[in-house]
């Protein structure tokens, strides 16, 4: 038997009726190994207005490049209360904030490492499917060798990496940008 | 040659023409990956971001192509929740309240289901929809139709083993939106999915069958596929229908299937 998946529809406005169960801006828990961090931003439209009625979802391994799922079967520590999923919504002013750690390299293809990320989606009103992305941390030498930064154009690499505050590298601040200048970079995966 | 052996093996012609027309500099081969990745859609069974008469995709869909990517361990996993997760389930919808809310009665039941057919057991399922009325509980909802004291509108459930799930619940009204003059949205349910991994991830609506507003409604029709839309409106259902009780709709949930064989040792 051969279905096809059923098709996406956007989220809409109203959203956090349904969806508010498992909003959780701060991922820690205690006890977490890693250095915390907190990412703060905006997401903005076309016309460079913030967009108020915005999700984003979080999805990240632990500290030691661990992800919560069976199917990850790295011999690494799991930290079994940790779940690595976030959702945040935009607030009036279209924007976000997650306090998480940071996490650690995750295998990619073919032998390859992966430099420390975030998995991103985002859903709003507007969008009839989710935009899918990632923030990659600022100042981190893996990130020249990452095999998805690879696929992305030079020029357009810096939308997927948080910018650390002066003097704070725990402090990040990333936005998403839908369209235009600085246009932040999706992935269809 | 073996490198591309695997993309043969591992996809329809269809996924092949649309990684290739989407990366569209010749790195298909730098797609192959090995851990077992998730299927693409087959073109038009999923909508496009930029839809000109959903009014609000226009400032918001991404102007630059998207950048295809290789499925990692990163979007073969995923969030998962248990029982103790969604405690307190809430999946009839009509008991939230000290009264019974107003309207037709209904439970909406399906399965969820990966494209090989494959329940997809304990996964959560979320929704969220209008009352009776057509009014959301919601503080930017400001359609001039009553709130009912007896709804909420929201619940969230785990599949069971067979990836069946459950709702009891009143149907949605239709209502107004400012998209085109005289917009009515037709009466739907908000889904919410997670499925086994990241690439799983799904949010839908669910619509009912014979509505006259699905003809007119560019976010049903934001999906190119006529077949494809047919499969977001639920059948009614004279099994799960209980007498002197509820009507009864069926609506089956398809998340992305695997790729045949995972591309271990392929280069
Ligand atoms: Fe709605």
């Amino acid at each position: 038997m051969k279905l096809q998946p059923t098709s996406s529809q956007t989220v809409g406005p109203f959203f956090d009726i349904g969806l508010r169960r498992f909003c959780c801006a701060d991922l820690l828990v205690p006890g977490l190994s890693g250095s915390r961090i907190t990412i703060e931003g905006r997401v903005l439209d076309g016309n460079g207005l913030p967009v108020p009625d915005a999700v984003v979802e979080v999805w990240q391994a632990n500290a030691h490049g661990k992800y919560a799922h069976p199917e990850d079967t790295q011999d690494k520590p799991l930290e079994s209360a940790f779940k690595g999923y976030g959702r945040i919504a935009t607030d009036d002013q279209g924007r976000f904030r997650i306090t998480t750690i940071k996490p650690g390299p995750v295998p990619g293809p073919r032998g390859t490492n992966q430099a420390p990320h975030l998995e991103i989606s985002v859903f709003m009103r507007g969008l009839l499917k989710r935009l899918v992305t990632r923030i990659y941390f600022p100042d981190d030498p893996r990130n020249g060798a990452d095999p998805v930064l690879a696929l992305v154009a030079p020029e357009r690499r810096g939308t997927l990496i948080a910018k650390a505050a002066p003097g704070q590298p725990d402090r990040l601040a990333w936005d998403v940008v839908l369209q235009g200048a600085g246009e932040t970079v999706f992935f269809d995966c | 040659m073996s490198g591309f052996d695997g993309i043969l093996k591992i996809c329809s012609p269809d996924c092949i023409l649309a990684r290739v027309a989407h990366n569209g500099r010749g790195t298909a081969l730098s797609l192959i990956t090995d851990v077992q990745g998730y299927r693409r859609p087959i073109p038009g069974t999923q909508p496009e971001y930029l839809h000109p008469a959903y009014v609000s995709s226009i400032k918001r869909a991404p102007t630059q192509p998207l950048v295809v990517i290789p499925h990692t361990l990163s979007e073969v996993t995923g969030p998962q929740f248990g029982k103790e997760d969604i405690a307190p389930e809430i999946f009839d919808l009509t008991r939230q309240h000290a009264g019974e809310p107003l309207g037709e009665r209904m439970i909406v039941t399906g399965r969820v289901l990966d494209e090989d057919g494959r329940s997809i057991p304990h996964t959560v399922v979320e929704i969220w929809q209008a009352n009776a009325a057509g009014r959301y509980l919601h503080k930017w909802d400001q359609h001039n139709a009553p709130l009912d004291p007896n709804f909420t509108g929201s619940g969230h459930t785990l599949t069971d083993a067979e990836g069946r799930y459950r709702f009891i619940t009143i149907k949605p009204g239709c209502y107004p939106w400012r998209n085109h003059y005289n917009a009515w949205r037709p009466a739907h349910i908000h889904f919410s999915l997670f499925g086994p991994a990241f690439a799983t991830r799904l949010v839908t609506q669910m619509y009912f069958p014979g509505d006259p507003l699905l003809a007119s409604d560019p976010i049903f029709n934001g999906t190119p596929d006529e077949a494809a839309r047919q499969r977001l409106i639920a059948n009614f259902d004279w099994e799960t229908t209980v007498p002197e009780t509820a009507l009864g709709f069926r609506f089956d949930i398809i998340l992305r299937g695997r790729e045949q064989t995972p591309m271990e040792g392929k280069a």
